[in-house]
């Protein structure tokens, strides 16, 4: 066993060291600051000094870990670890890298003591990681039954307004990147503009309510029409487009349905959004408030309950649950179906879809409207739950978000779709006590998985059909 | 007298300055396999385009006519030429939808079948019994061209996983399951064995003789197309050079000088 780095592993840490040296002298070394006399600048060697070092030390574990040479790559890791806590560290930055680089660091000393010696390449690992996901994708039904009897019996165990809130939060993105998955996953077209259906639902559910006075359960199949509709118009155009281009005009119309609502003043209430919109009824039998406007009883009197807030939210969680389920339902089935298994065609191969006689333009237009739909109920169950919309709640970062969850579930895997929703919306309200660097962790997140997981998290096709059973001859080749 | 299956009367295909196809006439019959053979860039490829719909020719005209009607292919959208006038075609590049099964690869093919038994969405969302039949149905038509290409105990696999010759045999069985009435091969024989090549021979006669199902192929391989085609016709720069039974083209100056070059040529 040796004790020193090679020459190779020696002059890798030095060439990283001095790369960052060479970066962070500018970017942390120099930084600008107000004086009585103008614009000065200040140094910071010391922070530079305490980078590179932790960069240095971080780099000598992972090299001497590749290297197997364990009583150096735990020492630095467990150095890089306590200075996060002992060292006289100038930011609050710097210790949290400290901590976070010690701690990956180790991790990786570890797996490879674990692993005998052998290096970890990213290939064993990753093949490691595809185990495990297929494992989880074998035992979907069982994992969604527990997951089922999971959310439908939350309200009960935590009667709590902060969970059931981020609850609700989390169904509805799940219900939107179910939505988005039949554009995205099956049919295999890049939309960056999904929101644009759910600012559509929602302010059909909002406009609607307020001014005709229906009730939520007449506008939510409204609200899914005019998204349709909305899906409609948006598909005509991009039919011809494939790729880079068909993203970029999605993209567009995002954000064109945005500065339509900021700009029709008369209509959608401009920057000021629309305020009191009305709170849905329990299925129009009775009102949850404590004294009632209207001719509807209240609810906790129809029930003989004392008065409580959180039956709203309870009732507003069953409700985005059942909706959720629901689109589940439909894209499970619309999967199995001819029209599914045209749209994975469509993604596969769009000239052999051709030469079959497959009708392009209707297939990509179906999948618009459906998706669309979708994302209206999800935008019309947005509204009811907020009392208040406005053109803010639908930027383009809510795309993103979706489709994030789509691409990082795995395209076309409903339950992939779930886990990564947990992971994308859920780890960030976790991480809340981290504050500042609650996002920055969130990324780093991100991209580990993606580096992990480049097809997603869980990115094994399930057949639509099979005629030899499920334990088939090949069929898991 | 009666017409034939397939009619191509001055086919013309210009791209640009670039005239691929030049005014090229003949005719296919329902029960006969025929050959389109040239040398590289002899314009068959684009020929087979035209018939199928990829491209609008820039003049002339392709009529087919079978027991479901007659059609002028060139007035057509690809997508109806292969749903309502009924051809089919693989391509010379296999194109499978190589993450999805075989089985699935031949439902695909079916689809409009499955789409109306589906009622459009209704029937295939509650699983009408309409439904479940005609998938039944579907699944059973896919099974039996597994099995006339030898492949039944594949459906479950993954069709960019299958051996090549596999891949070219799934191809023609996915045209088939669209219930074609003239079937256009494009160098079906591209890279397979002499076995393979054999097998491959029997499957497209079997096609001509037992699902009346007229075959237009482009080929290379000239023991495939001396064997099995009834009908050669011989293209050479876009202009049609000869055309007869495999003999007469065999014979032919003119096909000779095209694929071996005379003297002139040579030096030039």
């Amino acid at each position: 066993m040796s004790w020193r780095l090679s020459h190779d592993g020696l002059r890798e840490v030095l060439m990283v060291m001095m790369v960052a040296m060479l970066l962070l002298l500018p970017m942390v070394g120099l930084r600008t600051v107000d004086s009585s006399s103008g614009l000065g600048i200040d140094l910071h060697i010391a922070a530079v000094f305490w980078a590179v070092l932790l960069i240095g030390l971080g780099k000598k574990s992972l090299v001497a870990a590749r290297e197997n040479i364990p009583v150096i790559a735990y020492p630095a890791a467990c150095v890089m670890l306590l200075s996060g806590f002992l060292a006289p560290l100038p930011t609050g930055f710097l210790e949290f890298f400290a901590l976070a680089g010690g701690f990956i660091c180790l991790t990786n000393a570890i797996l490879m003591t674990l692993r005998g010696g052998r290096p970890i390449s990213k290939n064993s690992f990753g093949e490691g990681m595809d185990v495990v996901a297929t494992k989880i994708q074998a035992a979907t039904p069982q994992v969604a039954w527990v997951m089922f009897a999971i959310v439908v019996a939350l309200p009960f165990v935590f009667p709590d307004r902060y969970v059931l809130d981020v609850s609700i939060l989390i169904l509805t993105y799940i219900m939107l990147g179910w939505g988005l998955n039949i554009i995205v996953g099956l049919a295999g077209l890049l939309d960056l503009g999904y929101v644009a259906f759910y600012a559509v639902g929602a302010y059909s559910y909002a406009l609607l309510a307020i001014n005709f006075d229906l009730s939520f359960w007449v506008c939510l199949p409204l609200a899914g029409i005019l998204a349709a509709f909305g899906g409609l118009l948006l598909g005509f155009p991009v039919l011809r487009l494939r790729g880079d281009y068909f993203a970029i005009v999605t993209l567009g119309f995002g954000e064109i349905i945005r500065v339509v609502l900021i700009n029709w003043y008369q209509v959608t209430g401009g920057p000021d959004g629309i305020n009191s919109v009305p709170r849905p009824s329990f299925f129009g039998l009775a009102e949850f408030t404590r004294r009632p406007s209207g001719d509807l009883p209240a609810f906790h009197e129809m029930f003989g309950l004392d008065y409580s807030s959180i039956h709203r939210i309870i009732f507003l969680y069953y409700l985005i649950l059942v909706l959720a389920l629901v689109v589940n339902f439909l894209s499970v089935r619309l999967r199995k179906m001819p029209i599914g298994r045209a749209w994975e065609a469509m993604r596969e191969d769009e000239i052999a879809c051709k030469s079959l006689g497959l009708n392009r333009t209707n297939l990509k237009l179906m999948a618009f409207m459906i998706s669309a739909t979708f994302g209206g109920f999800a935008g019309a169950f947005f509204a009811t739950k907020q009392g208040f919309i406005s053109p803010e709640s639908f930027t383009f970062i809510e795309s993103a978000i979706i489709l994030a969850i789509v691409v990082l579930g795995g395209m076309g895997s409903q339950l992939g779709i779930v886990i990564a929703t947990l992971l994308v919306i859920g780890l960030p309200e976790i991480f809340r006590d981290l504050e500042l660097y609650r996002m920055l962790t969130f990324g780093i997140g991100m991209v580990l998985v993606m580096v992990w997981r480049p097809r997603g998290l869980l990115a094994v096709r399930e057949p639509s059909i099979r005629l030899h059973g499920l334990h088939g001859k090949g069929a898991k080749s | 007298m009666t017409t034939p299956l397939l009619h191509v009367e001055q086919l013309t295909m210009k791209f640009g300055g670039l005239t691929a196809v030049d005014a090229v006439s003949f005719t296919a019959e329902r029960h006969d396999i025929t050959a389109i053979i040239g040398p590289n860039g002899a314009g068959k490829t684009t020929l087979f385009n035209c018939l199928t719909g990829f491209y609008r020719p820039t003049s002339g005209a392709l009529t087919l006519t079978h027991d479901l009607g007659e059609y002028l292919l060139e007035r057509m959208e690809g997508h109806q030429i292969a749903h309502q006038a009924r051809v089919a075609r693989t391509f010379q590049n296999i194109r499978l939808f190589e993450g999805m099964t075989v089985l699935e690869n031949l439902l695909v093919a079916q689809h409009h079948k499955l789409m109306r038994a589906s009622s459009f969405l209704i029937g295939g969302i509650f699983k009408l019994p309409s439904y479940r039949h005609a998938e039944e149905e579907a699944v059973m038509l896919a099974t039996k061209w597994l099995e006339e290409v030898g492949m039944a105990d594949k459906a479950d696999w993954l069709a960019g996983n299958l051996p090549y010759g596999d891949q070219r045999r799934l191809e023609i069985a996915r045209a088939m399951c669209t219930d074609p009435r003239m079937l256009c091969l494009d160098e079906p024989a591209a890279g397979l064995n002499p076995r393979e090549s054999a097998e491959l021979n029997q499957l497209i006669k079997n096609i001509r003789d037992q699902h009346g199902c007229g075959v237009l192929l482009i080929e290379h391989d000239m023991s495939v197309v001396m064997n099995i085609s009834d009908h050669v016709v011989v293209l050479d720069y876009g202009k049609k050079i000869a055309e007869g039974t495999a003999d007469e083209v065999r014979n032919n100056p003119d096909v000779i000088r095209a694929y071996l070059g005379d003297d002139e040529e040579e030096e030039a």
